[in-house]
């Protein structure tokens, strides 16, 4: 088994991470499954996946992502940003401006050059911000470079004048707040109201097509796998217990002559470009991108999907995403008025009985189990030795 | 004195004519009979002091009276598809729809036009009620025919009101300034100069383009700069009344959180959701006493409290209480609670706005001259969150309360072996601020549509509030509150609503980098932890 574990970096990465190898062993499987299921299985067959839900698995994925960089940030840095849903969005809308200048003249004005909203707002000209987007790997740059400049920047100045605890969090929501009304105003250029959407396709892969949908799920799983091993690595590294010591003594690191302010901006910058291509993810699966998804709530439901996995294991974030996730579709289809209630209702039960999350609970109980079954074994080889 | 003397002698002149209001035979006198007659009848109807004369005469000068033809009755008729729906004049009985053939609109000429003007206008220049006087002038003012000139004259002597004899005096010039000799022109412009109505730099710009007199266009340009100072004067003062109430909205919604939070030291996220709970209150009390609506507030208030701070009481008892000492955590369960509120608040009533009505006493505003003027329900507002502040001042300077409130923020466990009970203490504080959330939420109802977001939209802005003032101190909240106010009222008018509420967010982001406690923060070691 040992000398199994010593073949690669990515082993020895999950060595002590048991929760973490049957996370992502889980995660491998299950997507396999999944594309098998969806495309090789006939659509008659009682086994088969709809493309419809392997939509559906992949915003959950990319929800997941989320959910780990806020992880990444609120567990092992103790920064709880309640405006992480605008890293997201910021990729989310970098996508989009691809996606809309893919649409070309296909739009229902045919103007080549402008997307439909603004030859609707009776422009004549793109604007600046809008130019290269047609260039994906421009795109593909700023769903990285726009939110992990703007995680920097305001990183920066908080973090240097040690705004710390709920007020980090208000500004934080601040920022969400203020980016939402300003993507609400119609001659800021993203839509306004409506947002961007009516996508047509990615790379010349029509949207709509079943195998496009499975290779967009197919990346959200893998972006899901990198960025748990990258956050893994981030955190099992020197510097990753640097950041647990600002978590928990901030002052005390300051004065061991740690620069605490540079720990905290990488953690920052990193997690808002994982959100970012969460985002980025994200809106060519639901085909839309509004500013709605900067409301202050959004960022907030985050929170509770890494309280309710359990903060500070980074797969119990994921966990914690996809069962909210899946709850939210699940009571909102089925008892569209509980869902609310639900969901604040997790909100007291998770800080008021579960402050570690659901592996906080469940993690003692399997280990428990694992002595139990291994004390008989080990007292064999008492007996015999 | 004098004007009730003549509205006597009026009064006893025109008694005879109150019997006979509307002859039975006008429809056909107003069909049939020449001009020289509708001339008599068009005096004696608008001379007339019966309120239906007037109307029948005012509806006659705007070309909307008719006659029915075939009973000769006078009408009112309002297309309906291709047809007229028709309603007698005296009665307002509806008589069914009618082709357009059916009826007949009652003649009209340019002669009998000028007469029932002035004689209507006439009427209302005299009438004992200033408002109708003002109107009637306000009226005169805006055309310039030789009637209406007259008419001024001639009421320039009777008035005695200064208000209006300075506006009479105003609609004079305007007409002196356009006609008179040049002389005459040049005192209109000096004397226009000092006139806030509209009219006059409406008259003094017409005529600037018009002249090209070297002494009359110095004038003008002096009487318009004059009067734009002052409208600038002005308009700065109605932003600062703008500026104020919204800072005293502010106020009210911040001023419960700068208890809880600022000085407990509890992150209320349900705090929007007890402003609320206050304005469903007034909404409440207004459905249950709909005959009452004036009294309601007054009942509103401190059911609006009770009910808040009860529900204050509650939430800190079953989960703050908990969750001392970890703030990010009863963030979290706070905004829980605040979740389970709202949707409670929709499952109940509705996911729509309810309609809260204003009382009497509380629209319409107060006239200061004819460049500004303020609502007043906004001057209510702004007194009402001051008597609020004032009061919680008091509350927590100089009752016992107040006392063992302080003496438990700032040392816990000293005040603990003082023997205050610091659990109760806790409980009372968070119910105080509840309930204040919850009066500012009657307060709010006046303002603002009332539904199951109100909270959620002021919750941001009351942090912003508590957070840019600084912490554990209730006149930072009001300076900081008033400031914001006013100074996103003043950037409002270039920049937009919504531009100058981002920009108020991004300057206090940046504000909290240069000063982490803001503006008035506590000093001390006590702080650091």
């Amino acid at each position: 088994m040992t000398t199994k574990l010593q073949g690669g970096s990515v082993t020895r990465l999950l060595l002590n991470d048991r929760g973490g190898r049957w996370f992502l062993a889980t995660l491998a499987i299950a997507t396999v499954l999944v594309l098998a299921l969806n495309l090789l299985v006939p659509e008659s067959s009682p086994l088969h996946v709809s493309t419809y839900m392997v939509t559906l698995l992949g915003k959950y994925l990319c929800y997941g992502l989320l959910a780990l960089a806020l992880d990444l940030v609120w567990g092992y840095c103790g920064i709880l940003s309640l405006g992480h849903g605008a890293f997201f969005a910021l990729g989310g809308y970098a996508m989009g401006m691809y996606l809309m200048r893919q649409i070309g003249d296909r739009g229902v004005y045919g103007n080549p050059d402008l997307p439909d909203f603004m030859v609707f707002l009776d422009w004549q000209t793109l604007p600046w911000y809008w130019q290269g987007f047609d260039q994906f790997w421009f795109a593909a740059l700023m769903v990285l470079l726009v939110p992990g400049v703007l995680a920097f920047l305001f990183g920066w100045l908080a973090f240097r004048s040690r705004v710390t605890g709920v007020y980090l969090s208000i500004i934080t929501q601040a920022l969400t707040y203020a980016l939402m009304l300003m993507f609400f105003q119609n001659d800021f250029g993203f839509g306004g109201n409506n947002g961007l959407t009516d996508f047509k396709d990615i790379l010349g892969f029509d949207l709509q097509a079943d195998s496009t949908r499975a290779v967009l799920f197919l990346l959200s799983s893998l972006a899901l796998i990198a960025g748990y091993l990258l956050c893994r690595a981030l955190v099992n590294s020197r510097y990753g217990r640097v950041l647990v010591a600002v978590r928990d003594a901030e002052s005390r690191t300051r004065f061991l002559g740690y620069r605490v302010e540079h720990f905290k901006l990488l953690a920052f910058v990193v997690s808002a470009m994982l959100a970012g291509i969460a985002g980025a993810l994200y809106v060519p699966q639901v085909g839309i991108i509004n500013p709605g998804e900067f409301s202050p709530i959004n960022s907030i439901e985050l929170v509770i999907w890494v309280a309710i996995g359990g903060r500070g294991t980074l797969f119990g974030a994921v966990i914690g995403a996809l069962m909210v996730s899946y709850a939210k579709t699940w009571f909102t289809g089925a008892f569209p008025e509980v869902w609310l209630f639900a969901l604040g209702a997790l909100f007291v039960v998770s800080t008021l009985w579960l402050p570690k999350g659901l592996v906080g609970v469940v993690g003692p109980v399997l280990e428990r189990w694992r002595t139990h079954r291994q004390q008989p074994a080990l007292k064999e080889v008492a007996d015999h030795g | 004195m004098k004007v009730l003397q003549r509205l006597a002698v009026l009064v006893m002149l025109c008694l005879p004519s109150l019997a006979q209001a509307l002859p039975d035979d006008l429809g056909q006198q107003l069909l049939k009979g020449s001009w020289t007659e509708r001339e008599q009848l068009a005096s004696t109807l608008a001379s007339s002091p019966d309120a239906l004369s007037l109307k029948a005469a005012q509806l006659w000068l705007d070309g909307e009276l008719f006659v029915l033809k075939s009973s000769k009755q006078l009408v009112l008729s309002v297309k309906e598809d291709k047809r007229y729906r028709v309603t007698d004049l005296v009665s307002g009985a509806d008589l069914g729809l009618h082709k357009k053939r059916a009826i007949k609109k009652v003649p009209l000429n340019n002669k009998l036009r000028g007469l029932l003007r002035t004689t209507l206008s006439l009427q209302n220049l005299q009438s004992p009620n200033k408002d109708l006087r003002r109107e009637a002038i306000e009226n005169l003012l805006g055309d310039t025919s030789a009637e209406s000139l007259a008419l001024l004259n001639q009421v320039q002597q009777q008035e005695q009101n200064t208000d209006l004899q300075a506006l009479i005096a105003t609609g004079l010039a305007v007409d002196a300034l356009e006609s008179g000799t040049p002389q005459e022109q040049i005192k209109a412009a000096q004397q226009l100069g000092d006139s806030n109505h509209p009219v006059a730099a409406q008259a003094l710009l017409a005529q600037q383009a018009n002249t090209d007199d070297q002494a009359l266009l110095a004038a003008i340009n002096k009487s318009l700069a004059d009067i734009e100072q002052r409208r600038r004067f002005y308009g700065a003062i109605e932003n600062t009344f703008f500026g104020l109430s919204l800072g005293s909205v502010l106020l009210l919604s911040a001023i419960g959180l700068a208890i809880t939070f600022g000085v407990m030291g509890v992150i209320n996220m349900a705090h929007g959701e007890m402003i609320m709970l206050g304005a469903y209150t007034t909404f409440v009390v207004q459905s249950l006493l709909p005959d009452h609506i004036g009294a309601s507030l007054f009942i509103s208030l401190p059911l609006a409290f009770l009910v808040a701070g009860a529900t204050g009481v509650l939430i800190e008892r079953t989960v703050i209480r908990h969750l001392y000492g970890r703030p990010l955590e009863t963030l979290l369960a706070t905004f829980g609670v605040s979740l389970i509120l709202q949707q409670a608040v929709r499952s109940i009533f509705s996911p729509l706005n309810q309609s809260v009505i204003t009382p009497e006493w509380m629209s319409g505003s107060i006239v200061i001259n004819e460049m500004l003027s303020l609502t007043v329900n906004r001057v209510v507002v702004i007194g009402f969150s001051l008597a609020v502040f004032l009061g919680l001042l008091f509350v927590l300077k100089y009752t016992r309360a107040g006392l063992s409130m302080r003496a438990v923020t700032q040392n816990r466990a000293m005040a603990s072996s003082m023997g205050i009970r610091t659990g109760q203490v806790d409980a009372l504080t968070f119910g105080l601020g509840s309930g204040i959330a919850g009066i500012a939420g009657v307060a709010l109802s006046q303002l603002t549509n009332v539904g199951p977001n109100l909270g959620q939209n002021y919750i941001i802005d009351s942090f912003m509030v508590v957070v840019f003032g600084g912490v554990g101190n209730l006149w930072g909240t009001f300076v900081a509150a008033m400031g914001l106010g006013i100074v996103n009222k003043f950037i409002e008018p270039w920049a937009g609503a919504v531009i100058a509420k981002i920009l108020v967010l991004v300057f206090i982001i940046l504000f909290i980098q240069k000063r982490p406690r803001g503006l008035f923060a506590l000093k001390g070691r006590a702080i650091e932890s």
